[in-house]
């Protein structure tokens, strides 16, 4: 068995309790310390950081929803100077602002090991190719893989998203062996490999893929076209980017860094902290990092820990896939969407908030269409002048969501009204 | 001297195009010309009625996004080559059509074609400087 950090990887459980204890304790002084927004959550509480000594006092603690990121927007979360924050990553927010979180070195240092703990657990080592086709920039899973691959000392193929050619010549050329992306991208790299004949010119053994929903029909398709074992990774920008749980050699569920991060599962109507394999939504405490240490985190990721002993050896919990939402928020083609967000460009855009949003999956990539009634401002005599403003609301829905939807637009009172998001969204992907 | 054209967002479904002409037809609106803009996902039907007004209110009342738009009618003998004479024209002037369509009469020996330009005052001026005549809603309707 391989292991990035054995002694953590492979911990007791008692030795893990003791360090999330300390961790946990040191984490709440620093927010406490150095984050007003954390002191006016805690003393409206009456919390001092002296009440947070180990685990069983975490549920003493109040809960941050992506709403508290909103309203601390931009900095109000930031538990360190400016002068020790290096990067940041930004992922959607439920409306116009978007949420960045914050790193220091250490933040990065501890995430890029996360992420080489999974590459590890894949296979991975210093002979490896991995080749990273996950998008770079804001959104993590490029520059989590590349930090984690650097950090196993692989040899990095820093690819992004698109030009599936350009793609699968380097894959070819360079002999990629271990394939970091999303699931659908995945099977879209396979088939389209399959398509050029280049099956047997290709050397990968292994694939991580996350950011979106993929099911085991699909891991299996995957697998076989690709003639790899496909693991599941999970994370997310709040907490730090992937990495935060991986799967390993066992394919049973992904293993939660719990020296970095405590998982809880909750019933997300009323709080409650639920027993071990109970189905809830998934809580996140840091309790290492520096900038952005969030604490009792609501992901809205509906899944199922269990703590059993692993195949691996690995000691640390394990988390189901995520099986839904407790909110509405989509993920199309591997980016986080948000309704309300589509709403506020509407909104902003002189249309009616009515709109209806059409998903599909048609070669195992996600395919966006937004419906939108058409109002006599957006009509013309003219198809030139309707289409200029059609592209002006792609472009629009484009800057607040991070993806191009095709608008349709419909006739008027076409769409139904006030009946919720069962309308507004139909969701065809069989995933 | 414009008239005005009623255009009409008509969705690409089955039967739309038939729903709306049918509530005109309803209401006993005349119909005097037509034509349909399409793309892939709708159409604009374009249309020169009798009652612009009247038209306007009762397919807003059914629900339709409907817009006005003021548009040059020019009358031309009905031979070979005289629309292109028309573009030539407007060709030479530096005037680009955004659409045209046409029409022919029982009545007279004339066709009409109705002109989408950039700016009708001085399409008009042009047409009047060079003896093309255009004709108002009056005589339209009164073939």
């Amino acid at each position: 068995m391989n292991y990035y950090h054995p002694d953590m990887e492979c911990a007791s459980r008692e030795k893990l309790r003791d360090l999330q204890s300390e961790r946990l304790a040191r984490t709440v002084r620093h927010v406490y310390e150095n984050v007003p927004y954390y002191r006016g959550l805690m003393d409206k509480r009456g919390l001092v950081p002296g009440d947070v000594k180990s685990l069983d006092d975490l549920p003493k603690l109040p809960f941050l929803t992506k709403d508290d990121l909103r309203d601390a927007y931009p900095y109000g979360l930031l538990a360190k100077p400016l002068a020790d924050v290096i990067r940041i990553q930004s992922t959607s927010g439920t409306t116009g602002k978007r949420v960045v979180a914050f790193y220091t070195q250490n933040d990065i240092d501890l995430w890029d090991e996360c992420c080489a703990r999974a590459i590890i657990a894949a296979g991975g080592g210093r002979d490896d190719v991995v080749h990273v086709s996950y998008g770079y920039g804001l959104f993590t899973g490029g520059p989590g893989l590349n930090g984690g691959s650097h950090r196993v000392g692989s040899m990095t193929l820093p690819m992004s998203s698109g030009n599936t050619e350009r793609q699968i010549q380097f894959m070819v050329d360079l002999g990629s062996t271990i394939l970091c992306c999303t699931p659908s991208y995945a099977a879209y790299l396979g088939e389209t490999v399959i398509s050029m004949g280049l099956q047997d010119r290709i050397k990968l053994k292994a694939g991580i893929f996350g950011a979106e929903a993929w099911s085991e029909e699909m891991r299996r398709d995957i697998e076989k076209t690709l003639r790899i074992k496909a693991y599941d990774i999970y994370g997310l920008t709040e907490i730090s980017g992937p990495g935060v749980s991986f799967e390993c050699s066992e394919q049973t569920g992904m293993h939660i860094n719990e020296d970095h991060f405590i998982a809880e599962i909750i019933d997300p109507d009323t709080g409650e902290v639920l027993p071990e394999g109970t189905r809830g939504e998934l809580v996140f405490s840091c309790i290492t990092k520096e900038a952005f240490p969030l604490l009792r985190y609501r992901t809205r990721d509906i899944c199922v820990l269990t703590r059993r002993e692993c195949s691996c050896g690995r000691t640390f919990i394990k988390m189901t896939k995520p099986m839904g939402r407790s909110d509405d928020m989509l993920i199309i083609r591997g980016v986080n969407v948000f309704p309300s967000q589509i709403e506020t460009v509407l909104l902003n855009s002189g249309m009616t908030p009515n709109y209806r949003i059409m998903l599909d999956r048609v070669n195992h990539m996600d395919t966006f269409e937004v419906q939108v009634e058409m109002t006599p401002e957006m009509f013309s005599d003219t198809v030139k002048q309707i289409s200029t403003r059609e592209r002006e609301l792609v472009a629009a829905l484009r800057t607040m969501l991070g993806i191009s939807p095709k608008v349709t637009l419909t006739a008027p009172r076409s769409i139904a009204r006030s009946e919720g998001k069962a309308v507004r969204i139909v969701d065809n992907r069989k995933i | 001297m414009t008239i005005d054209q009623i255009s009409v967002f008509v969705e690409n479904n089955l039967g739309r195009l038939a729903e709306v002409t049918g509530i005109l037809g309803d209401a006993n609106v005349d119909l005097r010309a037509m034509s349909i803009a399409d793309t892939t996902d709708f159409g604009i039907l374009r249309l020169i009625v009798d009652d612009p007004a009247r038209a306007i209110e009762i397919l807003r009342s059914a629900g339709c996004v409907v817009s006005v738009t003021q548009v040059l009618a020019v009358s031309l003998k009905d031979v070979p080559g005289s629309l292109a004479k028309v573009l030539a024209i407007l060709a030479d002037e530096n005037i680009s059509v955004e659409y045209a369509y046409a029409f022919i009469t029982r009545k007279k020996d004339d066709a009409y074609v109705i002109f989408r330009v950039e700016d009708n005052e001085r399409a008009a001026e042009v047409f009047a400087r060079h003896g093309v005549k255009t004709a108002g809603a009056g005589e339209l309707f009164d073939l």
